[in-house]
């Protein structure tokens, strides 16, 4: 699988990252490289194996239905640029 | 009453399938610790977790996976014991993870059945494809300043279940009527509390349209964020004229996402930023698999509520009601709780004559849900024991009802305070047909010479000098002994 520069225009734009068309080229071939390193795993035969999720043999943690958080909106607001009336505000996004 | 629209050649019938958005109902969010309540403060039920603060890491509610599960066996669905949260990677201000954790190749619940009670008493079934869970985004709000928009997180991370139909829906009506028995079963089962207005359930259609007698789907368009029954069945009425004319006008109807606009009734396509929806899925490395064993499904199977569907049918059988009587009363649960507490220990019939016919006309005139009723089931039961004893008279029944929902009184208060008491004492009514009888002899003849009408005059005569307390059936067996005479 190789990537043209298209598609690390469209990887860039979905990643909100500002990619300089006179870079896209670099970055595909970088890219390509890493993705080349890769594919080395398809070379091994998993035929009958199953997906592996995890190396230890863990199931998913869960918690009870208690409220044990929150309630702190000074903390959750502490880096938000221009907060107001306890919201955070972003430039208009309307559709 | 197939739903049909009429076409320049021919008619045309509408498939339908729905996405409902539920709120689980829980005290605290799908991956994190902060509270759920409707209505607080903004971000003031937010953790850094919610925030998507660096380094936090989600841990699932088991109460969120026992709610999903119980939904899923309400809809007598299938319970996959093995399930996957996946990453649903978009940008949006009201997201701050960068992506919805979801489910995506394998949902929690699969295919299940809905039975919808036809206006005419008969029954059909809509399919469920799969119901899943993920978490809710923020609240926008977008009129608080002219360039910016305000963002609350307290919605953030909510646990939601998505329940997607299959297209098995064929009318506005099917649809409306699909929404009420999901929310009647989420709330007999506890797990969603179905308030529409407050967003706690939300729903998006996708509508096509096709020829009466084609068997192949044609493209669909789908509608978002329908926050009513009311405007789900307008925007498919409206959208389902808008593909006809389509096509009839040989025009595409192009696979997109429409929005619905409440004050004009009609949809419109959403910017074109289409090519930008690339989820990327992919199973989320914060979290393993969901695992359940079937003895946890099995507990949460023999803890569950009669349901709508079975308190219907048992309804019909035990009490002899009519199928659209017992659908109506089942409709809620507290509904029928109600009921069944009038009912106990006297005649159904009448007991769910008096709670659908005067009871609900009287709440919906004041807006009030059963739960405020003024007049309790017990009350509402004396009020019928007073009839079948021959003390009220069906009419001075109505007007002892209405001075209960006014006052909140026990019916028999009313009837002492009031002096209601019907006279059923035949030698009372005797005396007074006698008088009559003597005082008027030309009524009486008109009477004997074969005029039937006659006999009004004498009860309206005998309840005016009773002041309508005379038992009626009495007055009419007696008139009509003496006058034969």
């Amino acid at each position: 699988m190789a990537l043209d520069s298209n598609t690390v225009k469209k990887i860039a734009f979905l990643a909100r990252i500002k990619v300089p068309d006179s870079d896209l080229g670099g970055l595909a071939n970088e890219l390509n490289n890493i993705i080349g390193w890769v594919e080395q795993l398809g070379e091994v035969n998993t035929e009958g194996v199953e997906p592996m999720t995890s190396v230890a043999e863990m199931s998913l943690y869960k918690r009870a239905d208690e409220v044990t958080d929150g309630a702190y909106p000074e903390r959750v607001l502490a880096n938000a640029p221009e907060p107001e009336k306890g919201f955070y505000t972003v430039p208009k996004v309307v559709e | 009453m197939t739903y049909l629209i009429q076409g320049d050649r021919g008619d045309w019938e509408v498939v339908i399938g729905l996405e409902i958005h539920g709120q689980v109902v829980s005290k605290a969010k799908l991956f994190s610790g902060a509270a759920t309540a409707f209505g607080a403060d903004p971000n003031c039920q937010v953790s850094l977790v919610d925030a998507a603060m660096p380094g936090m890491l989600p841990v699932i509610n088991e109460h969120c996976v026992e709610q999903a599960v119980r939904t899923g066996l309400g809809l007598k669905a299938e319970i996959n014991l093995f399930s996957v949260f996946e990453r649903k990677n978009y940008f949006y201000a009201d997201l701050p993870q960068g992506y919805q954790i979801s489910q995506y190749q394998h949902p929690i619940v699969g295919e299940g059945t809905v039975v919808l009670d036809m206006p005419d008493g008969s029954t059909r079934e809509i399919g469920i494809e799969r119901l899943h869970m993920e978490q809710d985004a923020g609240k926008s709000l977008h009129d608080q300043d002219p360039r910016r928009s305000f963002i609350d997180l307290n919605r953030t991370g909510v646990c939601l279940m998505e329940i997607v139909t299959k297209p098995d829906i064929r009318s506005p009506e099917e649809a409306g009527l699909f929404l009420r028995k999901l929310r009647s079963i989420m709330r007999y089962l506890g797990t969603c509390d179905g308030n529409m207005e407050e967003g706690s359930m939300r729903c998006d259609i996708n509508v096509s349209v096709r020829s009466v007698g084609e068997t192949e789907l044609r493209t669909r368009a789908e509608v978002k964020n329908l926050n009513s029954v009311r405007f789900v069945m307008q925007a498919i009425e409206y959208e389902a004229s808008r593909q006809v004319e389509a096509h009839d006008a040989g025009e595409e109807v192009v696979q997109e996402t429409r929005l619905f606009d409440s004050a004009r009734g009609t949809t419109r396509p959403m910017r074109a930023k289409e090519f930008a929806h690339d989820y990327r899925y992919f199973p989320d490395p914060d979290l393993l698999p969901l695992q359940l064993d079937q003895a946890f499904v099995d507990r949460i199977k023999a803890a569950l509520p009669e349901l709508p569907d079975d308190k219907k049918a048992r309804f019909i059988r035990e009490f002899g009601l009519s199928p659209y009587d017992a659908g109506v009363l089942v409709a809620s649960r507290r509904v029928a709780e109600y009921f069944e507490a009038v009912a106990e220990g006297r005649d159904p019939k009448t007991a769910a004559n008096w709670v659908i016919t005067n009871l609900f006309g009287a709440l919906n005139a004041k807006g009030l849900d059963i739960s405020e009723s003024p007049v309790s089931a017990a009350a509402l039961g004396k009020l019928i024991d007073l009839i079948g004893k021959g003390t009220l008279s069906g009419r001075m029944a109505k007007e002892v009802f209405d001075a209960m929902l006014e006052s909140g009184q026990d019916p028999e208060a009313i009837v002492a305070e009031r002096g209601l008491e019907q006279i059923s004492d035949s030698g009372a009514i005797e005396g007074i047909v006698d008088g009559l009888i003597a005082d008027n002899p030309t009524q009486v003849e008109q009477y004997r010479a074969g005029n039937q009408k006659v006999i009004g005059w004498f009860v309206g005569q005998i309840m005016k000098a009773t002041q309508g307390k005379a038992n009626p059936q009495m007055v009419n067996k007696l008139l009509r002994e003496k006058l034969g005479e």
